[in-house]
C-alpha cells in the first residue's frame, strides 16, 4: 500500500484536536471528514489527498474514546496512520476499524511532509521511496490482523455468529 | 507468583482460573455504561450489521450527560434515537433529564458499580470505577456495538503499575492534587497500556469518592485502568446502594508489578496543571500571577457533593472576583439536591457565581460556559487539550475544587489553603 505522508513529529497529539468535541454531535464520516486535525492543522482538510498517510510521534491518538477520531481521519482520505507509540483506546479504535496503524518508534523525525511511503505489512517495512530509505516496524499480532482483515471488528463478530 | 487484582477479575471473567499480562482474553462484560456521544454510532453499526439484539438489555445502563439539557437540534435527536433504541430493546435502566447526571458520577452513586466486576462504556474516563475495587476501561464505539451484541469483549491482559502512596495530606491538600502530582511525575504516557493500581496509608485515608477522583484519570496518564482494593469502606459505600450480591478480589502480597513507584504526600502542595497537559503539574506557591476569566467546578472528576462543600466553606461570605465568572455544575440531580439541601448553592449564587443542571457541558467544549479566544479557565475537570473547553485559542488550567473556589474569589489562580 503506497501513500503521501503527512509528518507530524510532534507527542501527544490529542483526539481533541483530531476532531474536536465542538462537533460530536455528529457522527457521520463525511460531516467529521470537514474538521478532520483541524485544531492542529487548518489546512489539513485542504491539503489531504485519498489515500494518504498521516506520521506522527509518540502517544498519537491520546485522549478521549470518541471513534469520531478514525472516521474523521478516513472520511478525509487517510489511509492509514504511522506512529512512534499509540494511545491505547485510539489503536483499538483502528483495528476495530479496519484502518490501519503502525507503530514504528523512533519514526517520526525521518519522514518529512509530501515523502512518498509504501507500507508492507506483512513483512513489517515502511519503505521511504522518495528518501529511499526503509524502516521496519513490528508486525501486526495476529488477532488484530484477523480483524483488520474482516473488515473491523463487527464484521469478525457477524461472520462468528453466523 | 500471586496475581494482581485486574489479573483476578479478568481471570475471573473469562473463566480461567489465572491469566498473565498480555495474553488476550475475551471478557465477560456485567456492565455496558452508554452516554449520548458515542452510543449512537454503535447502534447505527449494530443495525447495519443486522446485529440487532442486545445481549443482556439488564446489563446495560444509559444516560444522556454530555449535551443535555439538549443543547440544538443535533443533539436533541442523538437522545431521542437511544431513547427509542432502549424501549425497543426492553433496556430499563434509562436516566432520564431530571433524574440524570454525569455518567461517571453516576454509575457508582446509583449503586451500579460494584467491586470485582467489569465495566466498559464508550469514554475514556471510564477507569473511575476502579476506585471500587472493579475492572473499568474505556472503549469506542464499535467496541461498544461488540459488547451489546455479544455480552463480552477482547482485551489484552494489562501489566500493572502499583502506586504506593504514603503519608497525610495536609489541610487544603486534595486527591485531585495527588493524581496531577503523579501524572506530572510519570508523563501523560507514562501508564500507557497499564493498569493504575493504588494503595497506601492515603488511600486508606480517603473517602471512596476522592478515590474516585485518583482512578478517574488515570488514562490521562494513559492507563487501561485505575483501581483500588475494595476495603471496608468501599463495600459500606456498594452496600449503601445496592443489595446485589458482589464478590471482592483483592491483589496478592507477592503479585508481580510493572514497576512500584512509591511517592509521599505530606510535602505535597495544591497542584495546577498549566496549559496543554494534565502532566504540566506546578505547586500553587510557584504559580506566579494568572489572571483567570472563568472557574469552572464540576466534572465526573471533581462534580460531587465532597468538592461542592470543599468549594462553599472557601466561598461563603467572599465574593467572585469582579472580572471572573464561576460556574458550578453539580455532577448528578442527587448531588444537586444534596447541595442545595445543605445550603451550599445559596453560598455560590450569593458570591456571584451560577449554578448549572448536571452535564458535562463545558468540560469538554460542549455548551453551559464555552471560552472565547484569549480566555484563561481554571477548571476542576480533567483535560485541558487545546481547545477542549472552547477556542483552541483559550487555555485551561487543571486544579482541585478548593483552588478553582479561591481562584474565584481572587480573579486569579490562588492557594485554597489561606481560606480554610
Ligand atoms: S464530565 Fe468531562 S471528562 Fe467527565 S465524562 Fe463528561 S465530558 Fe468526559
Amino acid at each position: 500500500m503506497k501513500g503521501f505522508a503527512h509528518s507530524y513529529p510532534r507527542a501527544h497529539i490529542n483526539t481533541d484536536e483530531i476532531i474536536p468535541a465542538r462537533y460530536l454531535n455528529m457522527d457521520q464520516e463525511k460531516d467529521l471528514a470537514e474538521h478532520a486535525m483541524e485544531d492542529l492543522d487548518p489546512d489539513f482538510v485542504k491539503n489531504v489527498r485519498k489515500g494518504d498517510i498521516i506520521v506522527a510521534g509518540e502517544d498519537f491518538g491520546c485522549g478521549s474514546s470518541r471513534e469520531h477520531a478514525v472516521w474523521a481521519l478516513r472520511g478525509a482520505g487517510v489511509r492509514a496512520v504511522i506512529a512512534d507509540t499509540f494511545a491505547r483506546i485510539f489503536y483499538r479504535n483502528c483495528i476495530n476499524n479496519g484502518f490501519l496503524a503502525v507503530e514504528c518508534r523512533n519514526i517520526s523525525g525521518k519522514i518529512q511532509t509530501g515523502d512518498e511511503l509504501e507500507i508492507d505489512v506483512k513483512d513489517g517495512v515502511i519503505r521511504n521511496l522518495t528518501q529511499n530509505e526503509k524502516y521496519t516496524f513490528l508486525p501486526i499480532p495476529e488477532f488484530a490482523q484477523e480483524i483488520i482483515d474482516a473488515g473491523g471488528l463487527l464484521n469478525y463478530i457477524a461472520r462468528k455468529v453466523d | 507468583m500471586g496475581s494482581t487484582i485486574t489479573e483476578k477479575i479478568m481471570a475471573r471473567h473469562c473463566g480461567r482460573d489465572m491469566v498473565k499480562p498480555g495474553e488476550l482474553i475475551n471478557a465477560e462484560i456485567d456492565v455496558v455504561m452508554c452516554h449520548d456521544v458515542t452510543t449512537t454510532p454503535a447502534i447505527d453499526m449494530l443495525a447495519e450489521k443486522g446485529l440487532q439484539k442486545v445481549a443482556h438489555p439488564e446489563r446495560v445502563v444509559i444516560m444522556p450527560d454530555h449535551f443535555v439539557p439538549n443543547k440544538d437540534i443535533k443533539s436533541a435527536e442523538m437522545v431521542a434515537k437511544i431513547r427509542r433504541w432502549a424501549k425497543e430493546q426492553g433496556i430499563e435502566k434509562f436516566y432520564e433529564l431530571g433524574r440524570h447526571g454525569v455518567c461517571h458520577a453516576l454509575l457508582p452513586e446509583q449503586g451500579h458499580v460494584q467491586p470485582g466486576t467489569t465495566i466498559v462504556c464508550g469514554d475514556s474516563h471510564t477507569c473511575t470505577h476502579g476506585a471500587l475495587g472493579a475492572f473499568a476501561t474505556g472503549i469506542g464505539s464499535t467496541d461498544l456495538a461488540a459488547t451489546l451484541a455479544t455480552g463480552e469483549l477482547w482485551f489484552k491482559v494489562p501489566e500493572t503499575i502499583l502506586f504506593r502512596l504514603n503519608g497525610k495530606l495536609q489541610k487544603g491538600v486534595c486527591s485531585k492534587d495527588v493524581i496531577l502530582a503523579i501524572i506530572t511525575r510519570i508523563g501523560v504516557d507514562g501508564a500507557l497500556y497499564k493498569a493504575m493500581e493504588f494503595t497506601g496509608e492515603l488511600i486508606d485515608d480517603l473517602s471512596v469518592e476522592a478515590r474516585m477522583t485518583i482512578c478517574n484519570m488515570a488514562i490521562e496518564a494513559g492507563g487501561k485502568s485505575g483501581i483500588i482494593n475494595p476495603d471496608q469502606k468501599t463495600i459500606d459505600y456498594v452496600k449503601a446502594r445496592t443489595a446485589e450480591p458482589f464478590e471482592v478480589f483483592v491483589s496478592d502480597a507477592d503479585a508481580e508489578y510493572a514497576a512500584v513507584i512509591e511517592m509521599d504526600v505530606t510535602d505535597l502542595e495544591p497542584v495546577v496543571a498549566f496549559p496543554h497537559l494534565p502532566s504540566n503539574g506546578r505547586p500553587v506557591s510557584q504559580v506566579g500571577d494568572i489572571a483567570i476569566d472563568q472557574a469552572y467546578l464540576g466534572s465526573c472528576t471533581n462534580g460531587r457533593i465532597e468538592d461542592l462543600r470543599i468549594a462553599a466553606q472557601i466561598m461563603r461570605g467572599h465574593q467572585v472576583a469582579p472580572e471572573t465568572r464561576m460556574i458550578v455544575v453539580p455532577a448528578t440531580s442527587d448531588i444537586w439536591k444534596q447541595a442545595n439541601h445543605e445550603g451550599l448553592l445559596d453560598i455560590f449564587m450569593e458570591a456571584g457565581a451560577t449554578v448549572s443542571a448536571p452535564t458535562c457541558g463545558a468540560c469538554l467544549g460542549g455548551h453551559m460556559g464555552i471560552l472565547a479566544a484569549g480566555e484563561r479557565c481554571i477548571s476542576s475537570t480533567n483535560r485541558n487539550f487545546v481547545g477542549r473547553m472552547g477556542s483552541p485559542k483559550a487555555e485551561v488550567y487543571l486544579a482541585g475544587p478548593g483552588t478553582v473556589a479561591a481562584s474565584a474569589v481572587e480573579g486569579k489562580i490562588a492557594d485554597p489553603r489561606k481560606y480554610l
